[in-house]
């Protein structure tokens, strides 16, 4: 086991995956001598080269488009863009041709193309760089979406990530970089939830950033006298139903942590399943514990208050178990 | 001995047959396509290239199978021209088990790996990126292979094409941008939409080698294209074609075509690229009306076979609806 931090984790990951498959580049906004905007690429360019640690322009629908076209043409790219907000100006190739391409031609062309990004606030950057829009790319049918909440799965996602021959995207939350935790430097499967604490008496379901609300909260709720258990759901497309219904027929009761907000999020969906699937296993309503429905705020006071807290999710537990 | 001069002419002559006969293959599939669409056979929307078969038949002439082509929603004629094959391009339209993209494209939307033709985009300047990337792979794999680039005048008007020039410019890929201006963006005109529009003055702004050609030559589109493959091959980077041409019908099947002039449309008709060919290889004594009828008459069977094919396929089953969503077998039948 090594002790990385979350930003180390990643960059060992690529790291690797280039030095195990030459076919892989890195490729984005000033990931060469810049080092990254979050600095998860500083030092590869010295050891790669700027063939394969590739600067872009400003210009995120061509250079995410030419990530596409550059797995079309038998390369594993890692396309890097800086935020979430700004994937937005590539949404047109990642809906359109990324998603869409292996069924348009009929099953001829896959597109093995794995694309990261920062996700969410808690860091005063304001509206513009704050949102957690990953919600809106699992309702796409066609892409793979991973969150990894730890340094080990930071560390061990990205390898599977590009033996998958459909497009991958990664989202690193941005409040995450510099947490430190263990890592053994081996794969990890991305196709499954983890319970990453167990309890009797109510699911928290979170993912990427609001992992740490969750056990936050189940510390607090510990203390209390209510045996939390918490699923890290890791890939939110698609959505691991075994290991959520599974816990929640055992706890009977869920409570869903997302940092996206709430009407029409992933949070919506996990509880529609729950509530199709498990309506009579549960004891008290799914409860969503999510962002309140405004811009990211960049006052300190305001963000917080927009953002899941683990007392928000405490007191969701505790109408739940009441 | 005078037997040398007709001995070299004669792979020329038949090269300018050839040319003139895939022409005349896509304009008869298209037309025999309106027909299919009035007969309900064919739905959804149509494009047609009528009018710009010099391009398509042109620069695919200039190119080899290991080259790359990202086309539009109007590429009935690039598919063909390319090699896709009659039937699995019709099957295509007609939405059947045995189309090119086995009924999940339509006309917008025909794939072919065996070509290297990576489809029909529907977003106006959508497949410029991912031609970029396609060069980029070459590129980085020291493969000389170009890959062409079909858009519109349209195209113009988007942040994607000026994005993708400044790429292509920049890493000095190996790709050849046909823009097929031919004047209208759906029904805005050019210069209703442009304050500059000169397009290949606008590309080679980008530091790139950009000409104007007469997309109603195909000779001209083919030498042109000829060259620029050959600076592409050589390592000197993009190449920019504008292709001046006009499409005679309709934006689609769905058009009623208000915004120009019907002698507008009569004075491109009498600059027809087949017309065009036809009178300069009769005039050239290369061509005569025999062979002409015997064209005629070895596309009117392909294009029957073609159909009465579509006619019999099979459709794709129900069962097999969420096929293809993902390569993964894991992500087979994946709801999310």
């Amino acid at each position: 086991m090594t002790q990385l931090t979350y930003r180390e984790a990643v960059r060992e990951a690529i790291r690797d995956a280039m030095r195990r498959d030459e076919r892989v580049f890195l490729m984005g906004e000033d990931v060469g001598p810049y080092g990254g905007a979050f600095g998860v690429s500083l030092g590869l360019l010295e050891e790669f080269g700027p063939d394969r640690v590739r600067d872009t322009p400003l210009s995120e629908s061509a250079f995410v488009g030419a990530g596409i076209g550059a797995a079309l043409g038998g390369l594993r790219p890692i396309v890097e863009i800086m935020t979430v907000n700004f994937s937005l100006l590539a949404l047109d190739q990642i809906m359109n041709n990324a998603a869409t391409l292996l069924h348009m031609s009929g099953g001829q062309f896959n597109v093995p193309l794995v694309i990261r990004m920062t996700t969410g606030a808690g860091r005063q950057l304001a509206a513009q760089h704050s949102h957690s829009l990953e919600g809106w790319y699992a309702h796409i049918p066609g892409l793979r979406i991973l969150t990894p909440a730890t340094v080990d799965d930071a560390r061990g996602m990205l390898w599977p990530a590009l033996q998958c021959p459909d497009p991958v995207l990664i989202f690193e939350h941005g409040g995450l970089y510099n947490v430190t935790g263990d890592t053994d430097g081996s794969d990890v499967d991305i196709d499954t939830a983890a319970v990453r604490r167990t309890g009797r008496d109510v699911t928290v379901i979170a993912y990427g950033g609001t992992l740490a609300t969750a056990l936050a909260a189940a510390d607090d709720l510990a203390a209390e006298g209510v045996d939390a258990e918490v699923i890290d759901l890791r890939t939110l497309r698609p959505l691991d139903d075994a290991t959520i219904l599974g816990s929640v027929g055992r706890t009977h009761r869920a409570v869903i942590v997302d940092e996206g907000w709430r009407s029409g999020g992933i949070a919506a969906e996990i509880s529609a399943r729950i509530s199709e699937q498990a309506l009579y296993d549960l004891d008290a309503p799914v409860a969503r514990v999510c962002s309140a429905e405004v811009p990211v705020p960049y006052a300190h006071h305001l963000e917080q208050a927009a953002l899941p807290q683990p007392d928000d999710v405490v007191a969701a537990a505790r109408q739940a178990v009441s | 001995m005078t037997t040398t001069a007709p001995a070299q002419a004669a792979p020329d002559t038949a090269y300018r047959i050839g040319l003139l006969r895939q022409m005349l293959r896509i304009r008869r599939f298209e037309e025999r396509c309106v027909e299919l669409y009035s007969a309900t056979k064919i739905r959804g929307f149509m494009h047609l290239y009528i009018g710009e078969e010099a391009v398509a038949v042109g620069v695919m002439s200039a190119l080899t199978p290991v080259d790359a082509v990202v086309s539009t929603y109007r590429e009935h004629g690039h598919a063909l021209a390319r090699g896709l094959s009659m039937p699995s391009v019709m099957a295509e339209m007609y939405g059947k088990a045995t189309g090119c993209s086995h009924g999940r494209g339509g006309s917008m939307h025909l794939f072919d790996a065996g070509t290297r033709f990576y489809g029909g985009s529907a977003i106006v300047a959508g497949g410029l990126p991912l031609a970029v990337g396609l060069a980029l792979a070459d590129r980085m794999t020291a493969r000389p292979v170009v890959t062409a680039c079909f858009f519109g005048d349209g195209a113009v008007a988007e942040g994607e094409f000026h994005e993708c020039l400044n790429l292509a410019a920049l890493w000095r890929l190996p790709i050849l941008l046909c823009c097929e201006n031919n004047l209208y963006a759906m029904g805005t005109r050019l210069d209703r939409a442009q304050a500059a529009t000169n397009l290949s003055e606008r590309a080679a702004s980008y530091a790139m080698t950009a000409r104007v050609v007469d997309g109603m030559d195909v000779l001209a589109v083919a030498d042109a294209a000829s060259d620029a493959v050959a600076q592409i091959r050589a390592g000197h980077g993009p190449y920019f074609l504008e292709l001046r041409t006009y499409r005679y019908r309709a934006h689609s099947m769905y058009d009623p075509d208000r915004y120009r002039d019907k002698a507008e449309i009569e004075q491109w008709q009498q600059r027809d690229p087949i017309d065009a060919l036809t009178t300069h290889l009769t005039d050239a004594g290369e061509l005569d009306e025999a062979t002409v009828a015997r064209l005629e008459s070895e596309l009117a069977d392909e294009l029957d076979a073609a159909v009465e094919a579509a006619d019999r396929a099979p459709v794709e089953q129900v069962d097999d609806l969420t096929r293809f969503v993902y390569r993964d077998p894991a992500g087979y039948g994946t709801t999310g």
